[in-house]
């Protein structure tokens, strides 16, 4: 779809609101909107909400062979991609632009700044090193892409755990995080970016702006830093001339609000790591609230509940008693009854595939099942029989036969002997293949 | 036609068929098939969901109900398209059985005829605007429907105006036309919409919820201060008050009604008188 335009209605409001230090959801020029940080069950998985903007990250590792220049070591692979849930404007032809602008800026940020020690993930040298890579994914785009991935990446980074290795000689094992515990990545600093909106030619700055603002801006300067106030990546684009103290200006403000998101960040690294010690529910279901529309909302409406005892009695008083359901069971010979129709009779099937028949077992005890509801037999007082019934899982259980002067309502189960005699009656071996499927 | 739909929707119901009377209010999915009043009277005690159509249907008096959107018409019964609350409002003048309708919600905007929509100039092509109205396609509107405009007088529209007119032509079949005359040829309020104040853009269902009559939100709104205020049926809202202060306080309270219950609501507001 095409991006709604925007009117110059639109722009003009907006400009004068800036020239007036105001903007639209009430925020100062150098606040940021809120910040959320949500991690998932896996380790790695982390979901970034800056106001609106939501961005999802993942991280995954792989052993594989190191490049040929760089044989010591490990793989660094950042991908950031543009859901079309984002915004309606994202296509899968159409975002190239935005696209290639944003890797390139997280990579930049995250590669070349060394925060991975890479030289740790290398298992054998020239043979065997991780392969560490880490996917973004914007789920709502409302302004300030870069940011919120940026911040998304090196969250999942840090919150991420890789298999245990040992080497010895020639052997690699590789520990399941059964046997061993998985061990983090090995990061040296957290660079975070944080982007500078330009308007009437550099005249006044945003601090993170929103999609609207985006819109109507100059030109962008991001700057990433980490907390240590080195600064990993600048880049100014839209083409303005920016002077040397407004760079100044905005490097000490980022140096400002990198401290804070940091801080932000190894909180919420350490709430996740806390619960899941403590054995606490974690992972997205906890952590993401519920949003609900009150729009269509009824009041609650007080209900006077005095005279239901009343009612409910007179109700029962006058319904009629249920009918009782007689079953008349049919006897063949002594010691085979049957009580209501069964299914088909299908015993030449039976004795071939019973053997291999264990999965189909089960789906056919529940519908055998089902049907012997409808017969109304009572197949809960198994303990008033004498005979012991053995429930096992073995398929040379044994049979045992009822005495047939006893009460021809329960069921009798057969023994493989008897399973020649012409019975009619599907329901013995009903009660067998139920007895597997209760267990 | 309605015979093998009819047989579909039944199939699909899975359970039997309601009465629209019952369900007034409640939440219906799609899919669900409802019965009208006339029809509740046939079916008699016990009698189960399927029913064969009669041939003799025309003969039993039919009170004329008019289906709203998120209903079909299927057969005889009413089927959901929808999903959210049943409503239905008596008729006035006392003809015919009254509007059904399904309440949901809804944030893309669909063109439907007759609706008083605002929309952004896009393009001039010769005789014609393109304006853009949040549906699939944008929305054609000539030189020639605005109050006064003639072949020499041409309006002063440029693009990225915003523009408050009704649809003339909206199906899924063609592309939308609108207009900014009424049918007596005056404005009514349609036109080019000022060049201050702010547009932002609402679900479907609080426009629907602040354009009933006797709305509070908006009674409360204007006592706070004065203020000019357009509605657009696909969403969009343009407000404008004296000072960019208070355009924005307003366009941020009518985007948080959507959320907030009345009392948080009324807190709101005095709180803002107040100050």
């Amino acid at each position: 779809m095409k991006e709604t335009p925007l009117s110059n209605c639109e722009r003009r409001f907006l400009l004068r609101a800036i020239e007036e230090k105001k903007r639209l959801d009430g925020r100062q020029t150098y606040d940021y909107r809120n910040i959320r940080i949500s991690f998932g069950t896996d380790y790695g998985c982390c979901m970034v909400e800056l106001g609106k903007t939501r961005v999802l990250g993942q991280v995954s590792c792989e052993l594989v062979s190191p490049k040929l220049n760089r044989a010591t070591e490990g793989i660094l692979f950042f991908n950031l991609e543009l859901s079309q849930m984002a915004a309606p404007a994202f296509e899968p032809g159409r975002q190239s632009d935005l696209l290639v602008k944003l890797n390139r800026l997280l990579e930049r940020c995250l590669r070349n700044s060394k925060c991975i020690d890479t030289e740790s993930l290398c298992v054998v040298a020239g043979e065997k090193v991780w392969q560490i890579r880490v996917d973004l994914h914007l789920l709502n785009h409302d302004g300030n892409i870069i940011d919120a991935a940026s911040i998304a990446a090196i969250v999942a980074l840090c919150h991420f755990r890789r298999p245990d290795v040992s080497v010895q000689g020639d052997e690699i094992t590789l520990y399941t995080p059964e046997e061993r515990d998985p061990v983090p990545l090995s990061i040296h600093h957290m660079p975070i970016c944080v982007s500078f909106a330009f308007f009437q030619q550099g005249t006044y700055l945003l601090v993170d702006p929103n999609e609207r603002e985006e819109r109507v801006m100059d030109g962008l300067l991001v700057i990433a830093m980490n907390k240590h106030r080195e600064i990993c990546t600048i880049q100014s684009s839209g083409g303005i001339m920016l002077l040397k103290d407004q760079v100044l200006r905005c490097s000490k403000i980022t140096g400002v609000k990198v401290a804070e998101i940091t801080e932000l960040i190894l909180k919420a690294l350490e709430n996740d790591q806390k619960v899941r010690k403590e054995g606490g529910k974690f992972g997205f279901a906890e952590s993401i609230a519920n949003q609900r529309i009150t729009a269509f909302k009824m009041e609650k409406a007080p209900i006077d509940t005095s005279d239901v005892e009343e009612k409910a009695e007179e109700i029962i008083a006058e319904a009629e008693p249920p009918s009782e359901v007689v079953s008349t069971p049919v006897l063949w010979t002594p010691g085979t009854a049957q009580i209501g129709e069964g299914v088909e009779n299908s015993w030449g099937d039976l004795e071939d595939s019973e053997k291999e028949d264990d999965e189909g077992g089960g789906d056919e005890a529940i519908i055998l099942d089902s049907i012997k509801m409808d017969t109304g037999v009572e197949v809960s007082d198994i303990g008033s029989q004498d005979a012991p019934i053995i429930l096992s899982d073995s398929e040379e259980e044994e049979m045992i036969i009822l005495e047939p002067d006893k009460n021809p309502k329960k069921i009798r189960t057969q023994t493989t002997s008897a399973k020649q005699e012409k019975a009619p009656s599907k329901k013995p071996v009903k009660r067998r293949k139920k007895k597997r499927a209760a267990n | 036609m309605a015979g093998p739909v009819s047989v579909a929707a039944e199939y699909l119901a899975g359970s039997r068929a309601r009465a629209a009377r019952t369900v007034l209010g409640q939440v219906v999915l799609p899919g669900e098939e409802l019965l009208l009043p006339e029809q509740e009277d046939a079916e008699g005690p016990g009698g189960a969901g399927e029913r064969p159509l009669s041939l003799n249907a025309g003969a039993r008096s039919r009170v004329r109900v008019v289906c709203g959107p998120g209903l079909r018409r299927c057969g005889d019964r009413l089927l959901v398209t929808k999903c959210g609350r049943l409503r239905h409002k008596e008729p006035g003048s006392g003809s015919g059985g009254g509007v059904y309708w399904v309440d949901s919600q809804q944030k893309r905007y669909v063109p439907v005829k007759g609706d008083h929509v605002i929309g952004i100039v896009t393009a001039k092509s010769g005789d014609i605007f393109k304006v853009d109205v949040g549906g699939s396609e944008p929305a054609s509107l000539s030189y020639l429907s605005f109050e006064g405009a003639t072949k020499r007088n041409r309006p002063n529209v440029q693009v990225g105006d915003l523009i408050y007119g009704q649809f003339v032509v909206a199906n899924k079949d063609m592309e939308p036309e609108m207009v900014c005359i009424d049918s007596c040829g005056r404005a009514n309020g349609m036109g080019v919409i000022g060049q201050d104040g702010l547009l932002f853009k609402v679900t479907l269902g609080l426009i629907r919820k602040l354009l009933a009559p006797d709305c509070e939100i908006i009674q409360e709104v204007g006592k706070l201060y004065p203020l000019e205020i357009v509605f657009g049926m696909n969403g969009r809202i343009w407000v404008k008050a004296k000072t960019i202060q208070q355009t924005l306080i307003l366009a941020n309270i009518l985007e948080a009604c959507e959320h907030m219950t009345s009392d948080q609501r009324k807190q709101i507001f005095s709180r803002l008188a107040e100050s």
